[in-house]
């Protein structure tokens, strides 16, 4: 991982004292690791096989089928990838979840940074840190279910307390332009604990030694922020970039407690619109034809993300 | 020696694991036992009662029921079907019996002799194919009222009677519109159809909103609609074109939205369907009037300190009162593995002996007059007046009774009207944008 990558040299046991190091007799047994290894390895590798890679195979197999899962799929050529590019509800399904993963990784990465930062500088109690991951230990489903009572326009509690401030109610879930900023902020909510703790473990492989001479030199806790803190947590808040992002991307479960992809299409995520192609209309094919789009999209954004951060090196001598 | 012991257990636990995972729960694999899946936890009860009676006539054969919870039920069933680990009979609804239909997931049932006039007219009809096979026998009925508050309604000086004889047009709307009019209340006292009523704060609405209702209206616009005369397809059943593009539907659904614009319908941002359906206005009471099913009565009846009561539908330009009729039945999967067992179980379903037996529990009308009966005459015994509902089927001079639209391809009339009504009533879209959803749905059909 990174995070050890980026640890300095000094935290590592003294070489001299290393228990690990290869004896005569470890060496002998090191040579009949072979099937203990394959041993280890073998049900992540099944799990691979099975679970990911045939998937993905067949997956994009039936990109180029029509298929209702009942019945045999016939091979239609390119047909589902042209509906595709000429169907608006596709489109505007993508727009919609890239304007979410915009206000949800935005606003979630900010806040993450802020939270781990003042758990670093201020604080090291464990209790904090308990506290802030809690939303994390909430399901997506329960979470949904629990707010999208507390925002009802009518009788949700937050909207009793809109309205007593002398406000009008303010339709959360329930309109076009509020929807996905809402279910956007419900999963930083739920997120930002878990995100923050990542980049706080990231903080704690900066060495306090680089604080302390910038100190020395007078550097305000502004100025270090932005000098030492931001550059040398790079690596770590690249990879968290990739992996909220991606999870981002995947938003589904909130969407469907919350709105079910309304009003009118608001909130019809991509994988909420595939879901309903496929489990509700039985158009495998086209559905795993969106399905191989989003994994070109998610790959495209992965690989330049990794590049613009240049995620696999530390500025960390 | 000891490793490779252990590697080859290992290999054997997980060989073991994955064709465990392959072979999977069959259910009814037993020739003895029929598995039944139905969603309505309060029809268990009532169910449960008449397997008793099957097993007792038919001794050796076991009839297990499942219940689900009505989002899980098509989710599990669709994945039975997939997995085969579907039951060997189900309950059906219509609007996902066209689908299951063109899958070729259910058995014909021709050989049962369902016999048409032994039921409710129209329900034994609904459930032949397209293809000309019976693929369902008739188990119940339902149909739509307006629940009120009454209460509510004596506040605002409606009796009973005025509330039964309602009428209404696509124009002024008529004497109905006048009624939940009356009943909208502003936050300042003021009603509806007074001078200086605020359409934007409303403390109580006359009708309850239930969203936009996707393609059928059932508890929204379908009374309405069919009151003015419109159909929902070209032909009763199995048609090949939707009327959407109608101006006599377009007229209704402009001035069924329209309610809303004045305030006296809740807008769209105020219903969601998890947390506030219309049966939550009225327990909040948010709204006067609800337009809901029969399925719902006992919920209605159940409310607290709430005195809610039922009147038929406003009578519409036809002259006649409309309300939809949807039946639901029971159908066999045709990868069932005890399709005799199975054959008996829905025939005895389908028999006035089980259907009476769920009329007494008084918690749905069984589809079979004698059971029906035995219905009305609990939900009396319950202290609960349900005329409102049966009077639409037994009069069809005064009454229009419809069905949900039967045609193939229902899921993707959904997916497509879902958006368009909700672009109506939510986003102020013109109703003519209904023209191109039309074509759009055609078009699938067509194929």
């Amino acid at each position: 991982m990174t995070v050890a990558s980026s640890s300095p040299p000094s935290r590592l046991p003294p070489s001299g004292a290393d228990p690990l190091e290869p004896t005569k007799k470890a060496r002998a047994r090191a040579r009949g690791d072979g099937p203990v290894a394959a041993l280890f390895i073998a049900p992540a590798l099944l799990g691979f096989l099975v679970f990911l890679l045939w998937p993905t195979l067949r997956g994009v197999y039936l990109s180029f089928t029509r298929f209702n899962l009942l019945t045999p799929p016939q091979w239609v050529g390119l047909d589902n990838y042209v509906r595709m590019v000429n169907d608006p509800i596709f489109w505007d399904s993508l727009t919609v979840t890239v304007e979410y993963v915009v206000l949800n990784i935005g606003v979630q990465t900010v806040a993450a940074l802020t939270i781990a930062v003042l758990l670093q500088r201020l604080t090291r109690s464990a209790l904090l840190r308990g506290i802030v991951l809690t939303p994390y230990l909430m399901s997506n489903v329960v979470a949904g279910l629990v707010w999208l009572w507390i925002l009802d326009t009518q009788l949700g509690i937050g909207n009793e307390i809109v309205g007593a401030l002398g406000v009008d109610r303010i339709p959360f879930l329930a309109d076009e332009t509020w929807a996905i900023p809402t279910i956007a902020l419900i999963n930083v909510w739920r997120h930002v604990g878990y995100t923050a703790l990542l980049i706080f473990a990231g903080l704690q492989a900066i060495p306090d030694d680089v604080y302390e001479a910038a100190r020395v030199d007078g550097a305000s806790e502004w100025r270090m922020f932005w000098r030492i803190t931001m550059p040398l947590l790079r690596p770590v808040l690249a990879v968290v970039l990739i992996m909220t992002v991606i999870g981002s991307f995947q938003v589904f479960d909130t969407v469907a407690v919350t709105t079910a992809g309304g009003p009118a299409n608001a909130t019809n995520v991509l994988q909420y619109y595939i879901y309903g192609s496929a489990f509700g209309r039985f158009q495998f094919g086209y559905a795993s034809a969106m399905s191989v789009a989003l994994l070109v999209v998610l790959s495209a954004i992965t690989v330049l993300q990794y590049r613009l951060t240049r995620a696999g090196r530390s500025d960390l001598g | 020696m000891r490793l490779r012991t252990l590697t080859a257990l290992a290999g054997a636990l997980t060989l073991s694991l994955v064709t465990g995972c392959a072979q999977g729960g069959g259910t009814g694999a037993s020739p003895n036992t029929v598995t039944y899946w139905l969603w309505d936890a309060n029809q268990l009860p009532a169910y449960q009662a008449c397997a008793k009676g099957f097993e007792k006539k038919n001794p050796g054969l076991d009839v297990r029921i499942t219940q689900l919870g009505w989002s899980d039920y098509w989710t599990k069933l669709t994945a039975g079907f997939i997995a085969g680990t579907q039951p060997d009979v189900f309950t059906d609804h219509i609007q996902n019996f066209g689908q299951f239909a063109d899958l070729l997931v259910l058995e014909p049932l021709d050989d049962l002799g369902i016999d048409d006039s032994a039921y409710q007219p129209g329900l034994a009809a609904n459930w032949i194919g397209e293809d000309g096979h019976r693929y369902g026998a008739p188990k119940d009925w339902d149909t739509v009222a307006l629940f009120y508050n009454a209460r509510m309604t004596a506040d605002a000086g409606l009796t009973p009677e005025e509330l039964n004889s309602l009428s209404w047009n696509p124009e002024d709307g008529g004497t109905f519109e006048k009624a939940i009019a009356h009943l909208t209340i502003d936050r300042n006292g003021r009603r509806g159809d007074e001078p200086g009523f605020d359409r934007h704060h409303v403390k109580v609405y006359g009708l309850a909103t239930a969203g936009g209702g996707y393609g059928d209206g059932q508890t929204q616009w379908s009374n309405f609609a069919a009151s003015a005369g419109w159909d929902y397809l070209d032909k009763a059943r199995w048609g090949t074109k939707y009327q959407y593009d109608s101006g006599t539907f377009q007229s209704v659904i402009k001035w069924y939205f329209g309610l809303a614009k004045k305030g006296y319908m809740p807008p769209l941002t105020d219903y969601n369907v998890q947390s506030n359906q219309q049966n939550t206005q009225i327990a909040a009471g948010r709204a006067a009037t609800a337009f809901d099913g029969a399925w719902m009565i006992s919920t209605y009846a159940g409310f607290k300190g709430k005195d809610i009561r039922t009147a038929l539908t406003p009578a519409g330009p036809t002259g006649k009162r409309a309300t939809m009729m949807n039946g639901l039945a029971d159908s066999i999967t045709k990868a069932s593995k005890n399709k005799a067992g199975a054959r008996k179980w829905v025939s005895y379903l389908a028999s006035d002996a089980c259907q009476k037996v769920v009329g007494r529990y008084g918690v749905v009308f069984p589809a079979t007059p004698a059971g029906t009966e035995a219905a009305v005459a609990a939900y009396r015994r319950k202290g609960i007046d349900v005329s409102s509902f049966t009077e639409p089927v037994a009069d069809k001079k005064r009454f229009r009774t419809f069905s949900y639209p039967i045609a193939s391809y229902s899921a993707d009339m959904k997916a497509l009207m879902q958006p368009a009504m909700e672009d109506i009533y939510g986003n102020g879209k013109p109703v003519s944008s209904l023209d191109e959803t039309n074509d759009q749905i055609n078009l699938i059909l067509s194929q």
